[in-house]
């Protein structure tokens, strides 16, 4: 199985990455590949040039910036599953990390890679949702931060321009209480649905796979802030949601799935 | 484009294709068979080996993300004189293989496993191999050898 | 003269000795097909129909033709007069049975979604692959045929010159009246339907084969992914016309097979007339989203079965309607798998009167064929599911209804109702060590107090008894059964000049370690090492007979042959023995590799001097050829039948329906064991793709008859992460049908697991209402049963 011809250009700094996506609107960006590779392979995807950003010094990092924790866009999930800085600091990222896919694909995939590629299906989409991380991206015309309330436009798009690369992901800390409940019916699959909740002064939870993009599930925490119960708040998990059906699970399946495991996920957060 | 890696420890370089895998320079450019191609899909491990020490699977990388580092293959765990390194020993001594074709991406994936955790229990082995499958052994030998073998390979250190 | 196992010679037979198969497979030197080197190899892609069923109306390969690389684009009318046959099914089950032609590629019409259309050569896989996207064929869609239920009623034709979907009708039906009679008195009847889903039987190894022509003409190498090298080379000689001289069919290290490597694919056809027509090399590896469409996929049965007993639960009838999907078109043995179960439908007890009917039926998908088990894990899952209701229903005990119906230990050998005879087993032994090893008073208080609280995680046991009928076959019961070949195996034992032994196998192992147990054997009849013994098979040129490897025959038919091979070279080694030493035959014993004279075991001449003796022929005694040397054909006088007790138990999350399978304890009888190990690791194995088609896997369809999980990140094989260890025991009733005793175990794991596993699911809600559960559990199909369980009470 092959992907179609392609260019490779391997960039040796961001503004050398950006210089390549300008020249070539059909070019898309490599990182781990772990998003991208297995569609080319499919032929879904057959950009005419990969930019390689996989070696630019300097973008695989997590340090801690005053009340956040800055995590650079090449950051293995490896890397996220075993900083001891985000298992103190940022502790659903590192529980998030340890179930995607599979250790083989740990080793590759990235959190800039895995969120630019903004799968409604996707662990890290989610969970940066919930966390209200900002991403830092740029561009030609420079450097920007990008909410992740406002970053997730629609299925696999984003509010990346297609010259603009995501070069950091802010998360605040503070979010000491935590759950992800990940339903699928093998370990290495993706998630049939999945909630991501952390609770620090406010309690936010955030859906995988209930709609083309991540979701926060609006509803609960509403209801949480008015001081529902945990049954309350998740008997209307699944309202605002746009689940589709698919070969695991029809839509309502996903709604009561997403109750249940809403339920459970706040319950362990105590 | 001109990939040079390193492959069980010897330099080796060859002209491909961008969108050459990693798991073809392998198996095309470098004649290491060893390595299989089980899915197209990441899904099925059998294509595993390690880059820069870590498994991934080989289907799923380039040959030009590899260049300029060090990857080992099912080829590259024995030593010179053929004996079998003590994961591959745990294999054959608990019967952790039948067909073998699965076998090669479930060593090296045991590899990182064991190299990753200083104590091992079946669970963690059994999560440790998620993305790996085999239709023989049902797995049952399999998380057995990895759990013998972490006591060997303790026990010599 | 006496062969007696005296106790100074020591048994191989027996020990747990590891497999020298491994080394090679754990260092990378072992050769798969697509391993193979071949200078000059073309590669051939394969333009395959998108349509479940559709008329072909135009193919434009000309951009193709002109790509880089490409050395020829054909077309089904291009290559049709390469044929000499159509492709091949080896088993009209009835005189007037259906059989449409079926080319390697499609000519006018395709039939299922995956066929071969149009094949592309190139000279790398990659220019083939980039030519093979440029051909255009237009079609004109067809009405499918794809629902089993639909197809019987004929409404839509699976193949348009067809005026019948239905292949053929089967039936064994030894005595209607005593079935009649047994519904019309029966105090509880029983009657279900069940689905046994299609699969897919993704062995690791995706297809792959080369074939290389002589440089010299005429002759053909075929290497090739199979369980079958022997039969494929008769059938490779009967489709394109070459001489079965001319061919060789080499099977390497083979990734498994569960089956699907038991058949004559339209690549190897395509290859080898590619090879001959372009007189260059060719090669074809399938990938693995055209290999879940284009190589056979099992199962695919609707059962309609009914059980008739009366009040103390024994049962009386057994009724069984079979509809069977056949898929687009017979493959090699396709109409047979149903048969395969035919006789066993009563399972493991003793019924009065026994009725089967079976309808295989053509459907727009990919042909169905041999999957691990064949027939009899269906027959099993029918009638164990069949005996827990009519336990419910009676109000008893799962395992009291079951031992109040087995065959009893001392009726065997066993006449069944459906003509066969059971050799031997002790079936309440097997249940009995298998209740006891799951602690099973415990566990249903276990599920007793989980209940009374309310646990939303619910426990759930299942117990299956199956028995098999293995060893295929002896070739008169195949003749009655219109099998167009026979069952027997062929073995020859070589003692070399150097006194190494050389065994040649007609079977084809692709996983089965049958290296190092045919050594076992050979080296425990002869009182050598093991390491003594080399076993050569796979390779028509080395082992020009054979009938290769499936329905866990290769132990019982081949290991038998080896077996009565090596006694056969003992007894020349004797007449050489007791001309040398100038003694009567009689008056020697063959004791630790030597032949000594009863009595005075001082006087003795090793077999490696009677070796050494035979090549020589310097004084061989008058009517003895030279060399130590035996070959055998052996034609089994019956099946041997494994039988055993599994159970399952399952933790159900009745929020979410997610079934977890906790606890997996099996009791295999599968005779006297060679090499307890490897009876494990196919206990194991067969054990998880039981587990598999219970709880993960099926080949979903749309409506248009598109396979919808043609990937193994969409069809959910298990992976370690979902499964527990297994809790394995045995019982130990040697078969009195081969001088090893044994009888198979490759299918026994995946025969006994879907019932236990499905068992435990409807055990587990069983006080919810639920009685059955269709394959596989999902979590949201068992969510909706308690949903649906719930709201009707």
């Amino acid at each position: 199985m092959y992907p179609s011809s392609f260019d490779y250009r391997r960039a040796s700094s961001v503004q050398e990455a950006i210089a390549m996506l300008s020249s070539d609107e059909d070019a898309k960006v490599l990182a781990g590949g772990h998003s991208l590779i297995p569609l080319m392979k499919l032929r879904l995807a057959s950009p005419s040039m990969l930019v390689d950003i996989g070696r630019i010094s300097n973008l695989s990092y997590v340090r801690k910036e005053g009340s956040q924790v800055a995590i650079g866009a090449l950051t293995r999930h490896r890397d996220v599953e075993t900083s001891e800085l985000l298992a103190h600091e940022v502790p659903i990222l590192s529980k998030v990390a340890g179930q995607i896919g599979d250790p083989s694909v740990r080793h590759v995939g990235t959190i800039g890679g895995s969120t630019a590629h903004g799968d409604g299906a996707a662990d890290f989409p989610a969970a940066l949702l919930a966390l209200g991380a900002t991403m830092v991206a740029e561009g030609p015309s420079g450097r920007r931060e990008i909410a992740a309330s406002e970053f997730f436009k629609g299925f696999l798009e984003t509010a990346l321009a297609p010259d603009e690369i995501l070069t950091e992901i802010r998360v605040p800390t503070g979010f000491t209480k935590y759950a992800f409940q990940k339903f699928n019916r093998r370990a290495q699959d993706w998630a049939i649905v999945g909630v991501v909740a952390v609770r620090g002064e406010r309690t936010n939870v955030g859906f995988i796979n209930m709609g083309p993009t991540p979701l926060r599930a609006t509803a609960v925490e509403e209801r949480l802030s008015a001081g529902a119960s945990v049954e309350e708040a998740a008997a209307v998990a699944d309202e605002g949601t746009s689940p589709s059906a698919d070969i695991n699970a029809s839509v309502e399946y996903r709604r009561h799935l997403a109750r249940v495991l809403v339920k459970r996920a706040l319950s362990e957060l105590g | 484009m001109r990939v040079e890696v390193t492959v069980n420890g010897q330099e080796r370089v060859a002209d491909v294709e961008p969108r050459t895998l990693l798991v073809h320079l392998l198996r095309e450019h470098f004649a290491l068979t060893g390595t299989n191609v089980g899915c197209d899909t990441s899904s099925c491990g059998a294509c595993t080996v390690l880059l820069d020490g870590e498994s991934v699977k080989s289907c799923t990388v380039l040959a030009a993300q590899a260049d300029g580092r060090a990857v080992t293959t099912i080829e590259g765990l024995a030593d010179l004189d053929g004996t079998l390194h003590p994961l591959q020993r745990a294999f054959q001594e608990n019967h952790a293989l039948q067909c073998g074709y699965c076998t090669p991406g479930m060593v090296m994936v045991s590899m990182s496993i064991l190299a990753e955790h200083d104590t091992l229990d079946e669970a963690t082995v059994r999560e440790g191999l998620e993305g790996n499958l085999c239709r023989c052994t049902g797995y049952h030998n399999i998380v057995k050898a990895v759990l013998a073998a972490k006591e060997a390979m303790g026990a010599s250190r | 003269m006496t062969m007696t196992d005296s106790p100074q010679q020591e048994r191989i037979i027996g020990e747990r000795r590891l497999r020298r198969e491994d080394p090679g497979l754990l260092s990378g030197e072992n050769r798969f097909s697509d391993d193979l080197v071949v200078p000059g190899a073309l590669h051939l892609v394969l333009v395959r129909s998108p349509h479940a069923h559709a008329k072909i109306l135009h193919v434009d390969a000309n951009a193709a033709r002109s790509m880089p690389g490409v050395v020829a684009v054909l077309t089904g009318q291009d290559l049709q007069s390469e044929w000499a046959a159509p492709m091949p099914c080896a088993w009209p089950v009835t005189p007037d049975m259906k059989n449409p032609a079926h080319y390697p590629l499609a000519t006018e019409y395709v039939h299922y979604a995956g066929e071969c259309v149009v094949a592309v050569v190139a000279r790398s896989q990659i220019e083939a692959v980039d030519a093979a996207g440029a051909v255009i064929v237009e079609y004109e869609e067809l009405t499918p045929v794809l629902d089993l239920e639909d197809a019987v009623t004929d409404a839509s034709l699976a193949h348009e010159e067809l005026d019948s979907n239905a292949s053929f009708v089967w039936s064994l039906d030894p005595n209607p009246e005593a079935v009649e009679a047994a519904f019309r008195e029966a105090a509880v009847t029983v009657s279900e339907r069940y689905v046994q889903q299609r699969l897919i039987p993704a062995a690791m190894e995706p297809r792959a084969m080369v074939v290389v022509p002589s440089p010299m003409g005429g002759d053909y190498t075929v290497y090739s992914a199979t369980q079958i090298p022997h039969v494929l080379r008769v059938m490779l000689a009967l489709t394109t016309g070459i001489p079965e001289t001319k061919l060789r069919v080499v099977a390497p290290s083979v990734g498994g097979g569960f089956g699907s490597k038991l058949d004559v694919y339209a690549e190897e056809l395509l290859c080898l007339v590619l090879a001959r027509r372009l007189r260059q090399p060719v090669r074809f590896t399938e990938e693995r989203g055209e290999g879940t469409m284009a190589t056979i996929h099992g199962r695919g049965q609707v059962q309609y079965m009914e059980l008739a007993a009366n009040a103390d639960g024994k049962v009386t009838a057994v009724r069984v309607k079979l509809l069977a999907d056949m898929g687009a078109y017979l493959q090699l043995v396709t109409p047979g798998v149903p048969l395969l179960g035919a006789f066993l439908y009563h399972g493991v007890y003793d019924i009065g009167a026994y009725s089967f009917t079976c309808t295989g039926l053509f459907t727009n998908k990919t042909p169905t064929d041999a999957y691990r088990g064949a027939g009899r894990p269906e027959a099993t899952y029918a009638i164990e599911r069949a005996m827990d209701t009519l336990a419910r229903k009676l109000a008893m005990d799962p395992a009291e209804i079951r031992r109040r119906n087995f065959i009893a230990a001392e009726k065997f050998p066993y006449e069944s109702v459906a003509g066969l005879v059971f050799d031997s087993g002790s079936y309440q032994e097997n249940l009995a060590k298998a209740l006891d090893r799951a602690g099973y008073a415990e566990l249903r208080a276990e599920q007793q107090r989980r209940r009374a609280a309310g646990d939303p995680r619910r426990l759930g046991i299942g117990v299956s008894c199956y028995v098999e009928m293995c060893g295929l076959a002896p070739s008169r019961v195949l003749a009655s059964l219109n099998y167009g070949a026979g069952g027997w195996e062929a073995a020859t034992v070589r003692i070399l000049p150097t006194s190494k032994v050389q065994v040649v196998t007609g079977t084809a192992p692709h996983g089965q370690g049958h290296e190092t147990s045919w050594s076992m054997i050979v080296a425990d009849k002869l009182g050598i090492s093991p390491d003594d013994v080399e076993v050569l098979h796979s390779d028509t040129a080395i082992a020009p007979h054979g009938m290769d490897t499936y329905g866990s025959r290769s132990l019982s038919v081949g290991g038998t042959a080896i077996y009565l091979a090596t006694e056969r070279v003992i007894e020349k080694a004797l007449k050489i023995a007791a001309h040398q030493m100038e003694v009567a035959e009689e008056d020697l014993e063959y004791v630790g590799a030597s032949f000594r004279v009863k009595g005075s075991p001082d006087q003795q001449l090793p077999l490696a001097a009677i070796a050494f003796e035979a090549f020589t022929a310097h004084n061989l005694p008058d009517g003895v050829e030279p060399n130590l040397e035996a070959s055998i054909s052996w034609d089994p006088p019956n099946f041997t039948f494994p039988n055993g007790t599994h159970i399952a138990v399952v933790e159900v999350d009745e929020e979410t329906g997610r079934v977890q399978l906790e606890r997996y304890i099996a009791v295999d009888d599968c005779g006297n064991q060679i090499n307890p190990m490897i009876v494990e690791g196919q206990v194991h194995g067969g054990i998880t793709q039981g587990v598999a088609q219970a709880l993960y896997e099926e080949a979903l369809y749309d409506a248009s008859g598109q396979l919808l999980n043609a990937s193994l990140a969409d069809y959910l094989v298990p992976s370690a992460a979902e499964l527990p260890s297994f809790e394995l025991g045995s019982t130990v009733t040697p078969s009195p049908t081969n001088p090893l005793g044994v009888k198979g175990v490759g299918e026994a794991g995946t025969i006994g697991s879907a019932p236990a596993v499905i068992n435990a699911v409807v055990d587990a809600l069983a006080d919810l209402g639920v009685t059955d559960c269709p394959m596989p559990a999902t979590p949201e199909r068992v969510y909706s049963l308690i949903q649906q369980a719930t709201a009707a009470r």
